[in-house]
């Protein structure tokens, strides 16, 4: 049914979403919690940074992405200078793509789960003798639950459904930076719809069960709800 | 002694609480809503952060110019106003939070702890199965677990309803007889404070105006609280006798004795009376024919005009002092002056614990 191609695309972008995902919660968490927490003068602007894959035409991130990342961006060339290479098009530059591309998906439910903990739980685990960073795990964290399983959810949702950022800076190279979105386009460009209907109605069927897992975990979960 | 110089700026005003209070027994920070008490209860526990202040706390020095301790190991036992069990563990996670994060709590401590608060059966409890007077008592156990050199109490009552405040008050009252570390009180009311205070510490717009042992406080004329119609003084005294055929109990107390109605307390059990101002009468004489059974010979000690009608006079029986709210016109009938003997007619008092 799913031919060699099919198989590589689907394992790169289930390898792809799993590390992506990793790493959003372990980037994400301090600068959700950052953000739930700080009285920072510019805070908004770190906000709309955040937010910013949100509403930006994912091509216009992947060309600034390939731009910075490329041999010839600042990144990319910092990283020829130390003896490496350019990581644009490469399953790394992908992985790099996706967390910037995917961050408010994992941050903004974060933020607001911590948000809505308010102050007291962790000035009560203070005075119960808890130090900050054993409150925040012991406290924050499993009283953010929700949170971290939207923010799971989302964040590696979001990454298996991107085309493209992926498009502009992974180059669709088979085993590589071929993920699942760009296979059923290039199916779809080959006149394949039997292929395409497999792959697009396997991604429709794994996004609805993601969302139920989310929406039943949490009553009150709603993509739109802001701060 | 707990010695505490300490300047927070707040929203409308600036605290400066600059007091000292005795390290034992339950002091309570007195004041209208908005006067600085939380944020004097929070500072004291190093929730609030303030710069060059100055706390003591016994031998362990919590705050001066160079070093703020932080909260975690203040070693305080803090119950907050509502209700803060943790929603993610049960009764007993939460019991469990403050004690894995302390030493030496034996189990004997332990269960002492559950069996003052009366809480060994809901243990397994989830959290949002209690009652809210069940939530607070729990809350208490949970700060007293963590066996804390001073236990600080923002309003623990105000979130309950009546009934649920007379299902925790004697709860209270063990903690103020069975504990030996101090309790710091915070509540804007009267009743909670002259059932509760061995010391009081008065907070007005962020200043502290007056502290002292409760019965001084209530009776200095120099501070609001002895004024007005509320006004009421306490006397502490044992259950010595029962008078089985008028159900009535003797109560000793350096100036006499009070006759009050039975209420089971046990022979030799000390109480607190209150007994307000409007309740007691003057007579120059000692009266014969009357309904009153608790007259005492005193002596006028001070007297403050209430009003355009009324004096407050200040009484001193033997070593006790209690408040009598009468008119001017009988102030002028009998002749009252500072040093007059008179009989203090008590009508009633109210039985405090």
């Amino acid at each position: 049914m799913l031919n060699e191609y099919d198989l590589s695309a689907l394992l790169v972008t289930i390898k792809l979403a799993s590390i992506t995902t990793v790493i959003l919660i372990l980037v994400g968490t301090p600068i959700a919690w950052w953000l739930s927490q700080t009285r920072f003068k510019f805070k908004a602007v770190i906000e709309a940074i955040i937010a910013l894959p949100l509403i930006l035409p994912p091509t216009v991130l992947g060309f600034y992405l390939l731009m910075t990342l490329g041999t010839n961006g600042p990144v990319g060339g910092l990283l020829e200078s130390l003896g490496g290479s350019s990581i644009a098009f490469t399953f790394t530059g992908l992985v790099v793509g996706s967390v910037i591309y995917s961050l408010p998906f994992v941050v903004q439910p974060l933020q607001n789960s911590f948000g809505s903990i308010g102050k007291q739980p962790m000035e009560v685990a203070a005075t119960l003798g808890a130090s900050k960073l054993d409150r925040f795990f012991t406290v924050a964290v499993p009283l953010a639950r929700s949170g971290f399983i939207t923010a799971i959810v989302l964040g590696f949702a979001h990454t298996v459904g991107e085309f493209g950022v992926v498009l502009m800076i992974g180059g669709n190279i088979p085993g590589e930076t071929g993920v699942l979105s760009i296979a059923i386009y290039d199916h779809v460009e080959a006149m394949e719809y039997g292929q395409a209907h497999i792959l697009a109605g396997g991604l429709l069927v794994l996004s609805f069960v993601m969302l139920l897992v989310v929406y039943m975990f949490n009553r009150r979960f709603s993509i739109m709800r802001s701060n | 002694m707990i010695e505490c110089k300490i300047k927070i700026e707040l929203d409308s005003f600036i605290l400066d609480a600059n007091f000292s209070i005795p390290d034992k027994g339950v002091t309570v920070i007195f004041g209208p809503s908005g006067s600085g008490k939380t944020s004097l209860l929070r500072a004291l526990a190093g929730l609030e952060k303030t710069h060059n202040g100055f706390l003591k706390i016994g031998d362990s020095i919590w705050q001066d110019s160079e070093n703020f301790v932080l909260t975690h190991n203040r070693q305080i036992g803090y119950v907050f106003q509502d209700t803060t069990l943790f929603a993610h563990l049960n009764v007993q996670g939460n019991l469990d939070y403050g004690i894995k994060r302390s030493s030496n709590i034996e189990k004997e401590f332990i269960d002492s702890i559950l069996n003052l608060l009366d809480i060994k059966t809901l243990l397994n409890r989830s959290t949002s199965q209690l009652s809210g007077g069940e939530k607070q008592r729990v809350a208490i156990a949970r700060a007293l677990l963590i066996k804390p050199k001073i236990l600080l109490m923002d309003e623990p009552l105000s979130a309950l309803d009546i009934k649920r405040k007379q299902e925790i008050l004697p709860y209270l009252d063990a903690l103020h007889n069975d504990l030996d570390i101090p309790i710091i009180y915070v509540t804007h009311s009267p009743a909670e404070a002259s059932r509760l205070a061995d010391y009081l510490l008065l907070l007005d717009h962020g200043k502290v105006i007056g502290s002292g042992p409760i019965n001084n406080m209530l009776t200095r004329f120099d501070l609001p609280i002895s004024h007005g119609s509320e006004a009421t003084s306490l006397v502490e005294a044992k259950v010595i006798s029962r008078e089985k055929e008028f159900n009535l109990m003797h109560l000793d107390f350096p100036g006499g004795e009070f006759l009050v109605p039975d209420n089971n307390l046990l022979i030799g059990s000390t109480v607190r009376l209150r007994v307000s101002a409007r309740d007691v009468s003057l007579t120059r004489e000692k009266q014969v024919d009357t309904s009153i059974l608790n007259i005492f010979p005193a002596i006028v000690d001070e007297m403050s005009p209430e009003g355009k009608a009324q004096i407050m006079v200040r009484l001193k029986i033997k070593e006790i002092t209690i408040l009598t709210l009468i008119t001017k016109k009988s102030a002028k009938i009998l002749d009252l002056k500072n040093g007059s003997k008179v009989f203090a007619q008590v009508k009633s008092v109210a039985i405090l614990s």
